[in-house]
């Protein structure tokens, strides 16, 4: 605690790998499944979900040493709530296209269970400071979670990168990857594949 | 008929957890036995249908005369996290041998976004009230038979000799991928 930088740059870089949430956690699988059909939609789900985890995890934070035990948990909901319709109101107001497009799961993330859990599990019993890195690190993490699934996504289901033809003609879209069953594909896929990469890093560190 | 149809779509066609991606939570954390999935399917069914009976008044009566619908979601997750805590008390007073089997399950309800996907929806659908809980219930139904299969399947999954890295979650993940490929064909009964 002696030396505060190191600390916190560890709060921020463990969201990006080590503790990387639709991966790693497996918290807030239901928007990396549901908005992922194209990169887009991804990364607006991704940075709504950051811009309420920061807020959310500096309140929380912040007053963390005021709320009673007994009724954390309905007020982290209810101040989760609002800051979720404050982005709300904003993709609405700012993006119609992409707030349409996600629908139903913007409201979602009031119930997206990574945030309830940074809140829980990190922020309540953190300075401000660290809970600040960490929710940015888990936000960035999971941003760029749902950005590797659209693009993937994306580039099977319609042959494109953020609605860029990437693909020639030749090229025969799986339309699956659009579809749900594709979700869910994709997502095993990868954490098969991030298993697969710690499990190599840590048989390089054991023996050299 | 209507009533059918929106039980039949809720249930199979458009399945919230296979198709809607809701729910996953419990869907992969709750699904290793068959026994736990069906007590965690029924606890669900349950409140989902209390939360649309009581979601929809509040919508209808409350929220759209005085100008605020803006706060459907702060008033939604109150009552939902209020409902689950009142069937919980009342479930503990009046059937003890059901409290203890539902146990865990019914606090972690509140945070299954289904739930509040399903009131969500419900307000997006502009159903009235009967259809609401038609829908409320028929979701229900649709999570406990996905919920079953899935536990069935890793029941089984148990015996099965998965690559190393595909184990636990992974192949999960890819089963349900599966299931979500064979309920489409579902899809052919209303429009076919």
């Amino acid at each position: 605690m002696a030396d505060n930088t190191p600390t916190l740059w560890h709060e921020f870089q463990k969201g990006l790998w080590q503790d990387i949430p639709p991966f790693r956690l497996v918290l807030g699988t239901c928007p990396t499944l549901a908005v992922t059909n194209s990169v887009i939609n991804g990364v607006a789900m991704g940075l709504a979900t950051l811009f309420v985890l920061l807020c959310s995890n500096l309140i929380v934070s912040a007053l963390r040493k005021y709320v009673a035990p007994q009724v954390r948990i309905a007020l982290y909901v209810v101040i989760i709530a609002l800051f979720v319709t404050l982005a709300d109101m904003f993709l609405a107001a700012m993006f119609p296209p992409i707030s349409k497009a996600l629908g139903p799961y913007v409201p979602l993330i009031v119930v997206n269970c990574i945030i309830l859990g940074r809140a829980e599990g990190f922020a309540q019993k953190n300075p401000v400071a660290p809970s600040f890195m960490d929710a940015l690190g888990i936000g960035i993490g999971f941003t760029l979670s749902l950005a590797v699934m659209g693009a993937i996504r994306e580039i099977l289901g319609f042959g494109s990168i953020v609605n860029i033809k990437l693909l020639g003609d030749w090229f025969e879209p799986w339309i699956v990857m659009i579809l749900p069953a594709g979700a869910f594909l994709v997502f095993g896929g990868l954490v098969a594949l991030v298993n697969y990469i710690s499990h190599r890093k840590t048989a390089a560190g054991t023996n050299p | 008929m209507k009533l059918i149809l929106i039980f039949i779509s809720a249930s199979l066609i458009n399945n919230f957890v296979l198709t809607y991606f809701l729910g996953i939570c419990p869907f992969l954390g709750v699904s290793n036995k068959t026994e736990n999935a069906l007590n965690m399917g029924l606890a669900t069914t349950f409140v989902m249908t209390l939360t649309a009976a009581a979601t929809w008044p509040i919508y209808t009566y409350v929220l759209v005369p005085f100008h605020v619908p803006f706060l459907e979601y702060v008033a939604f997750i109150i009552l939902i996290a209020a409902l689950v805590q009142f069937v919980e008390m009342y479930i503990r007073k009046s059937s003890p041998t059901l409290y203890r089997a539902l146990g865990i399950y019914l606090p972690l309800i509140t945070t299954n976004c289904a739930v509040l996907g399903l009131a969500l929806f419900m307000v997006l659908r502009e159903y009235n009230y009967i259809e609401s809980i038609i829908f409320g219930f028929a979701t229900g139904v649709g999570f406990t038979l996905a919920m079953l299969m899935m536990s069935g399947i890793r029941e089984e999954l148990e015996f099965a000799d998965v690559p190393k890295h595909f184990q636990g979650i992974s192949i999960t993940l890819i089963i349900a991928g599966m299931m979500a490929l064979a309920f489409m064909g579902f899809a052919g009964l209303i429009r076919g």
